[in-house]
């Protein structure tokens, strides 16, 4: 079995082995398994980076075997320098959130678990799979636990959330599927993702290729104007659904353009990358704005996390090193900096009971570890140099001035509104006198807490001091992504 | 001229036949109000029939039998396994149920099943028009009575009255397209038809004229639009025992009848019933999803659920034929078998649990009814979770495969309006999924309204969980079914 393999199939066993364990009763011991389970999950990701050869844009650790031979899909993994990372972050974030929920999840525990750990291994599976097919069995599979942990451990108006999490992602997916079908129809009877890259295509086909793809990538992304499930579902799920959905989930979209929309569709890629960045942009102002006028702190952070994703998508779509490269790196970033802002949201929340910025004040005087904690993410999202948050941008910005001088002028407004946004919460919530007896009796936060932030505050300055072993990874892959864009697959 | 030959290809049945006689004797003598030496009996002889056919798909046995009336091929000896297996899962379930209800006060129950599944042999195996009516003839006869089982019952007795008019007129559809093709081509054999259209001596305007009465005739046992009107009150109306027993290995058959009309007998007109298909297909996914949505009874829902499905089947039918050129017929068919023999396991396990967690006195009809089931009972929500995951064609789950290779057949033709074709079929399972996702919310999200410990014989809970199982664990491995319905197919298009 290869690595690949045991980084999909490990967390998938132990959540199996954890929905077999049942019962309430045994929370203690479910909750020591999930961990052990996540570590070793994460452990297991770890020689992928160890082993991985720079300076080539192959695909590495490939595995391959026949799945079903009717349709001529193989089991055919493998990772390159733009999905590595992501494998890693993946089950790092994984490992973050089942500590997050350790005490916080009472009822079935074991479920909640369970479906984390089902989850990671499925999203893991997306950002190895090199069969179409089984890229799409995996991206879809991830709905069925996200929709369960929205709709069990939810808000108050989780059900709501959690059908429109569900049907809203499948309505794109769908799409998706047709343009597979498709796809492997014409390169006549195979769903291999590399062999659709080299595959000629009309100039009509890729167009509806494209647009089938977007779809299913742009709401996952989600990009304006089909991110409006994002808010909704975020306020309602848990923590730690939160976490995974904007740390991880919304990658896969992301993801996608880079390994199917824009290899297998080129042409149309270069021809509508006018659409692409013109959404990109809309996200990066417009939605920047709307999440400084927000109330609920989740929801600012979830319209923060569409303007963040903007700036990936105008990464990609102005083909250049710098800005594919910019967003990738922008795309790690945001898993480690919203994964921890949602946290943040999280601990507090499991104190107050609410998420209303409102409800908040000087929390500082009384958690003055947590703040500094809270102070740090706030930075990072608001891409203050020497953060993670702050390479990526600062690479996309680059990138799309070359592009464009006024494209470049409205990506980098997204400095002043992610500082606007951030740091007026972080102010409301944080600084001041004491607002309320709420405040007034929180207690700091626990070890386990502490411990949970500061593997996250770690990575954030890790990435943001010395991002090398990011770029250095992921160049050849860009650059090669790029020859290949750059060639023309019409006949 | 009966030669050995003929024996091999109908000795299942005669054991079958025997065996069921011998049962419906030995339950005269049967004391037990619970009717277990019948019900062990019945199972034992379901088992050694699904073993001989199990026994003649693998052996890759091709054989017509009197004078080419009956045809036991590989195609034909699968489906018999797996009807079978289906009648003999559905017992399994749904005696604890009729135990509690008064259907056990003879062994009717027991003996009707095995009649019924006669029937469906014959069908499958019939390779002559009459045979092929025949067959259908006794199995709709036993699933009528089977459905008045419970007598003191209206809603019951309504059902049956219905689905035995509706039922007759069908028939009667059938019975008159066949004469017609009689009548312009002088044969009922299977075969012999097909030659004769094919050598063009014969009017169109008449086979057309037959082929749509055949083709009513078929939608009206499949259920579809709209000819799908006796469907949700005899889902609803029967016993739920019975209607796993109509609505399950009775489909297999269905599909079967339709591959012997069709694809047999009436290719050569290929190019008029896909597109009759293709207007059924259509209205079936679009009626069956948006009113499946309105629905609070689970058996009504699930019966419009039925058509829906039906729908995807009539997809994989539609596109054998492509310009003429029957290259991609095999594939096409064995993806429509393959949704077939997918549903069928997948409705099992579902009515599996609608007939567990019917109590004695209280009947678990209503959506609501499944509310926390989560909380009671993580092992069946599981698996009804699984199930309705699997309907609405989620990955990993079998029925995603079912749909993913209709839709392949469906554009292998690479044209427009089939590409449309698709897009529309996978919009009606968005819709589609909407229900089936309501199914999970309630076991899941919501606080149990009945809190009745939910007890089952072990034998239930080991059949109930492989079941489950099975429809996930397909999922993962699809590739032997598909490979199974792909060859049985190619092998009948090739003999």
């Amino acid at each position: 079995m290869g690595l690949l393999s045991l980084a999909i199939w490990t967390p998938v066993l132990f959540g199996v082995v954890l929905l077999a364990l049942g019962r309430d009763e045994n929370a203690p011991a479910v909750r020591w398994i999930a961990l052990i389970g996540a570590f070793i999950s994460l452990m297991v990701t770890v020689p992928l980076y160890t082993g991985f050869q720079l300076g080539t844009a192959e695909m590495q650790f490939v595995e391959q075997a026949p799945w079903i031979d009717r349709f001529n899909v193989n089991y055919h993994l493998g990772v390159d320098g733009i999905s590595v990372w992501f494998v890693l972050l993946t089950a790092f974030i994984n490992l973050v959130v089942i500590i997050a929920g350790w005490e916080v999840i009472t009822r079935r525990v074991n479920q909640y678990m369970g479906a984390f750990l089902i989850l990671s291994g499925l999203m893991i599976g997306v950002f190895c799979a090199l069969d179409g097919l089984l890229f799409y069995v995996f991206f879809e599979a991830t709905l069925i636990p996200m929709y369960l942990i929205i709709g069990i451990w939810g808000g108050p108006n989780r059900i709501y959330a959690a059908f429109k999490f569900f049907l809203y992602t499948l309505l794109g997916s769908l799409l998706l599927l047709i343009a597979l079908i498709y796809l492997y129809t014409v390169a006549g009877g195979s769903f291999d993702i590399q062999t659709w890259h080299t595959l000629p295509l009309g100039g009509t086909a890729q167009t509806l290729i494209f647009f089938a793809f977007l779809a299913a990538f742009a709401v996952k992304v989600p990009m304006w104007p089909v991110h409006t499930w994002l808010p909704d579902v975020h306020v309602e799920a848990p923590t730690g659904g939160s976490a995974v959905l904007a740390a991880i989930m919304l990658k896969l979209g992301g993801y996608g353009f880079l390994r199917l929309s824009m290899p297998i569709a080129p042409d149309a890629a270069r021809e509508w990358a006018w659409l692409m960045i013109g959404l990109s942009l809309i996200a990066v102002i417009y939605v920047g704005l709307v999440a400084i006028v927000q109330r609920d702190m989740k929801k600012l952070v979830a319209y923060s996390s569409v303007a963040h994703m903007g700036f990936v998508t105008l990464g990609f779509f102005v083909f250049s090193d710098l800005g594919v490269a910019g967003g990738i790196v922008q795309m790690i970033a945001h898993g480690f900096v919203s994964g921890a802002m949602f946290l943040c949201i999280g601990v507090l929340y499991d104190r107050v009971h609410s998420r209303e910025i409102a409800s908040y004040g000087g929390v500082i005087n009384t958690m003055p570890k947590f703040a500094a904690f809270a102070l740090l993410f706030a930075m990072a999202n608001a891409g203050l140099p020497g953060t993670a948050g702050f390479v990526g941008e600062w690479m996309v910005i680059l990138a799309a001035v070359k592009a464009n001088f006024w494209i470049g002028l409205g990506s980098a407004t997204a400095l002043i509104l992610g500082a606007a946004y951030t740091l007026w919460m972080f102010k409301r919530v944080y600084l001041g006198p004491v607002a309320n007896d709420d405040v007034k009796n929180l207690q700091d936060i626990n070890a386990r807490e502490f411990l949970m932030l500061s593997l996250l505050a770690i990575a954030v300055l890790a990435m943001g001091v010395y991002p090398k072993p990011f770029t250095d990874v992921m160049d050849s892959s860009v650059a090669e992504l790029l020859r290949h864009v750059a060639l023309s697959k019409l006949n | 001229m009966i030669d050995n030959y003929s024996w091999i290809t109908v000795f299942p049945e005669i054991v079958l036949l025997t065996l069921a006689c011998a049962i419906a004797l030995v339950d005269l003598y049967v004391k037990s109000p619970s009717r277990t030496p019948t019900y062990l009996l019945t199972l034992a002889t379901l088992a050694i029939v699904a073993f001989m056919q199990a026994g003649y798909a693998i052996s890759g046995l091709n054989q017509y039998g009197f004078s080419k009336l009956v045809v036991s091929d590989q195609m034909g000896n699968w489906l018999k396994c797996f009807a079978a297996l289906a009648v003999m899962v559905t017992l399994v379930y749904g005696r604890g149920y009729a135990a509690h209800r008064e259907m056990m006060r003879g062994g009717e129950l027991f003996t009707l099943s095995m009649f019924g599944l006669l029937g469906m042999f014959l069908m499958i195996g019939g390779n002559n028009f009459l045979v092929i009516y025949m067959g259908l003839e006794l199995l709709t006869l036993s699933s009528y009575a089977l459905v008045a089982l419970r007598r003191d019952n209206t809603l019951a007795i309504e059902a049956a009255m219905k689905y035995f008019v509706l039922g007759a007129m069908a028939s009667g559809f059938l019975l008159y397209g066949m004469s017609m093709l009689y009548g312009a081509t002088g044969t009922l054999d299977v075969n012999q038809v097909a030659q004769a259209i094919a050598s063009g001596n014969i009017r169109h305007q008449v086979l057309v004229f037959g082929l749509v009465f055949v083709v009513a005739g078929l939608a009206f046992k499949l259920g579809v639009v709209p000819f799908h009107m006796w469907l949700p009150d005899v889902y609803q109306g029967a016993p739920t025992a019975v209607t796993l027993l109509i609505g399950g290995a009775p489909k297999l058959a269905a599909f079967a009848i339709m591959i012997r009309l069709l694809v047999e007998g009436l290719l050569p007109l290929a190019l008029d019933w896909q597109q009759m298909l293709g207007i059924l297909a259509v209205s079936s996914l679009l009626v069956g999803n948006l009113a499946a949505i309105a629905q609070t009874n689970i058996k009504r829902m699930l019966a419009f659920s039925t058509i829906s499905q039906m729908g995807f089947v009539l997809l994989g039918m539609m596109s054998g034929v492509i310009n003429g050129n029957t290259i991609s017929s095999a594939d096409a068919y064995g993806s429509s078998m393959f949704y077939v023999v997918t549903y069928v396991l997948t409705t099992l396990a579902t009515f599996g649990i609608i007939l567990l967690l019917s109590r004695k006195g209280f009947e678990s009809e209503e959506i609501a009814d499944f509310a926390g089931l989560n909380q009671r009972s993580p092992l069946y929500a599981g698996v009804m979770a699984i199930c309705m995951f699997s309907l609405a064609g989620i990955p990993p789950m079998v029925g995603f495969y079912a749909k993913l290779s209709v839709l392949q057949a469906l554009m292998s033709s690479g044209q427009a309006v089939d590409i449309g074709l698709a897009v529309f079929a996978v919009m009606m399972s968005l819709v589609g999924a909407f229900y089936y996702l309501r199914v999970v919310k309630l076991m899941y999200f919501d606080a149990p309204v009945q809190t009745a410990a939910i007890d089952a014989p072990a034998a239930v809970r080991i059949v109930l969980g492989i079941n489950g199982a099975l429809v996930l664990l397909l999922g993962i491995v699809p590739g032997g079914l598909m490979a199974l319905c792909a060859s049985a197919l190619a092998s009948m298009m090739a003999g």
